[in-house]
């Protein structure tokens, strides 16, 4: 087989990942909301710290979109530090000098945990297109079977943002007597007709690329490379707001005086897109971005509870903690109102916060000292209701 | 109609407010209270530690919720004004309202929301009827700038003060029936109960109410 693209070669991660990896044989299949099974399957995952002698100190931290299970360690297809390590490492908010810390890589991504890319033990192709659907609930029965692999009867927190925030509903929901505490951040119940747009928007960008071929790309030897950068570049759009687009890059000139009459990248924020775009497809699969899209947009919480997201939470003991932020339009402050009253009704303990940024929806994984701060207050005092050293 | 009960000062060697420990006082062990415009947690903590109760919060403040949530307690970023209409009836065994409703918009509506989301309402608020403020406006002709409500008139959050008697004839009005009412001194000491009405509503720098749905 010939390999037209360059190195760094995303797919080096999916079967045999640089990280630790639980598999599970023909007779452990996942039971997928699609209603088929997945067998064999296997889930690529990272710990930070120890798992005290109660094993109550399990801090599960689930990924956005397009993350991984690097959260704290040095990404071994990027080289940059670990997506979240400003929120996760030893004497941060999620601190691993005290809490055992998993990350797991989502069922349909691209890093270790089976996937569309991932070899299709039939045929001993990719998957491509005849991987399932997934939704988020099955990422959630995935990162379950782990946990149960790992020996851990109940977590102490479920944490994330975005996705990772549906993810730690959907935890809360199917497993609310294994969720001590929970933090959605930067998320919401149900993704908006908006949010379902724009990602159709990155899926058509993805399909139209001839290199795609109908999603069989890699047994054919291409890549849909220009198209999963538009999709990026699109996407990335919605992770900031005008307020962080003008003060980075406001009407700035890219390497240049005046404008060149053409379609070159005169505006930085041009070039900055461009790289974006670039770089993203060099270390994520374009069907892999189909399918994980696909499975937020499938997520409504409350559908599978007659309607009622309150129902959803019904009898929870685990206590809640939801975070927002000012400038984040791509899931509103008023999607996590929605969620915080819903476990009012459910008569659920639930904090909630506001963060002050103009960093858009990227926020919860910047530098940002409020959502730290409302973060470690609110573990630290579930901590010491559970007893955790 | 009122049944204002005599309550002996409670020591404050811990450094509670006394109101606040009236309002605990006022409160059944184990009872489930949610606190509108809760502040630092004070009060909510003051009542799991006392009490035993299951305490949420809404606040208005950034820095207040923050500070809730390091103490643990459940409270949420919101406004009494727009956010208790989200609440189902009977939610709650106490809301308590606690030197708020004169910062808020539609304190009658609050009012209600108050007696409808839970089975009694506990609300304390500055007495605008108090001596000094009325000397401040009889003899000095000026808005009162007094230690219970300290701004000027300009930037003050406080929009809808009321007096003892205002606060008594809204009870009447929403159909609450008043199962403690207390008048505290400017030391935070209750009134004797048996001065009359016009009294508590001269000498009480603040008013506090335990409500019940009629």
């Amino acid at each position: 087989m010939v390999r037209l693209s360059p190195p760094p070669e995303p797919r080096s991660q999916v079967d045999d990942p640089s990280s630790l990896v639980a598999r599970f044989g023909a007779d452990e299949p996942l039971m997928m909301d699609a209603g088929v099974p997945l067998a064999p399957w296997q889930i690529g995952y990272q710990t930070y710290g120890r798992l005290n002698a109660d094993r109550s100190n399990a801090v599960l931290i689930c990924h956005a979109l397009t993350g991984d299970q690097h959260v704290a360690n040095v990404s071994p297809l990027t080289g940059k530090p670990g997506w979240w390590s400003t929120m996760v490492g030893p004497g941060k908010p999620v601190d691993t000098d005290r809490f055992f810390v998993i990350c797991a890589n989502v069922i349909g991504g691209c890093m270790g945990t089976t996937g569309p890319a991932s070899t299709n033990p039939v045929t001993g192709q990719p998957y491509a297109l005849d991987f399932p659907v997934v939704t988020i609930r099955d990422m959630v029965r995935a990162q379950a079977a782990l946990i149960d692999r790992l020996g851990i009867e109940s977590l102490f927190c479920v944490i994330g943002g975005s996705m990772g925030g549906m993810q730690v509903l959907q935890w809360a929901a199917s497993y609310p007597d294994r969720v001590f505490a929970a933090l959605p951040i930067a998320t919401a119940a149900r993704h908006s007709a908006q949010n379902i747009a724009f990602h159709e928007v990155g899926r058509q960008a993805v399909m139209a690329d001839p290199d795609w071929r109908g999603g069989r790309y890699l047994t054919e030897g291409t890549r849909p490379s220009k198209g999963l950068a538009v999709a990026r570049m699109g996407a990335h759009i919605t992770y900031l707001s005008e307020m962080a687009l003008h003060r980075k890059f406001g009407r700035n000139y890219q390497d240049r005086n005046a404008p060149t009459f053409s379609f070159d990248a005169d505006f930085q924020i041009e070039s900055y897109l461009r790289y974006q775009g670039l770089s993203f497809v060099e270390r994520f699969d374009a069907n892999s971005y189909l399918y994980v899209t696909r499975a937020m947009d499938y997520f409504d919480l409350a559908a599978e509870h007659g309607g009622s997201l309150a129902k959803a939470f019904k009898g929870s003991a685990t206590r809640f903690c939801v975070i927002s932020f000012t400038s984040d339009w791509l899931f509103p402050t008023s999607d996590s109102r929605a969620i915080v009253h819903a476990l009012n009704a459910a008569a659920a303990s639930v904090g909630f916060v506001e963060v002050e940024s103009d960093k858009g929806h990227d926020a919860f994984l910047l530098e940002e000292p409020e959502m730290f701060a409302a973060a470690q207050g609110f573990i630290d005092a579930a901590a010491r209701a559970r007893g955790i050293a | 109609m009122t049944s204002a009960t005599f309550l002996t000062p409670t020591e404050d060697r811990a450094g509670h407010r006394l109101d606040f420990l009236l309002v605990t006082d006022m409160v059944e062990p184990g009872s489930k209270v949610l606190d509108i415009g809760c502040g630092d947690g004070s009060l909510l903590a003051l009542l799991r530690d006392r009490k035993g109760v299951d305490g949420r919060g809404i606040e208005i403040s950034r820095e207040g919720v923050n500070t809730c949530l390091a103490k643990g307690l459940p409270v949420i970023q919101g406004d009494a004004d727009t956010d208790l209409a989200d609440y189902p009836d009977d939610a709650f065994d106490y809301v308590i309202l606690s030197q708020t409703i004169q910062a808020t918009r539609q304190p009658k509506v609050v009012l209600e929301h108050l007696l409808r989301i839970g089975r009694r309402a506990i609300v304390s608020f500055p007495n605008f009827g108090h001596w000094s403020v009325r000397f401040d406006l009889f003899f000095r002709g000026r808005m009162p700038v007094t230690r219970n409500m300290p701004y000027s008139w300009y930037d003050t959050p406080n929009i809808h003060f009321c007096t003892i008697r205002d606060f008594v004839e809204l009870c009447r009005e929403v159909g609450a029936t008043m199962e403690k009412a207390v008048a505290l001194d400017a030391g935070g000491r209750p009134i004797r109960v048996t001065l009359p009405w016009w009294a508590w509503n001269l000498l009480g720098e603040q008013g506090v109410f335990l409500l019940k749905r009629r």
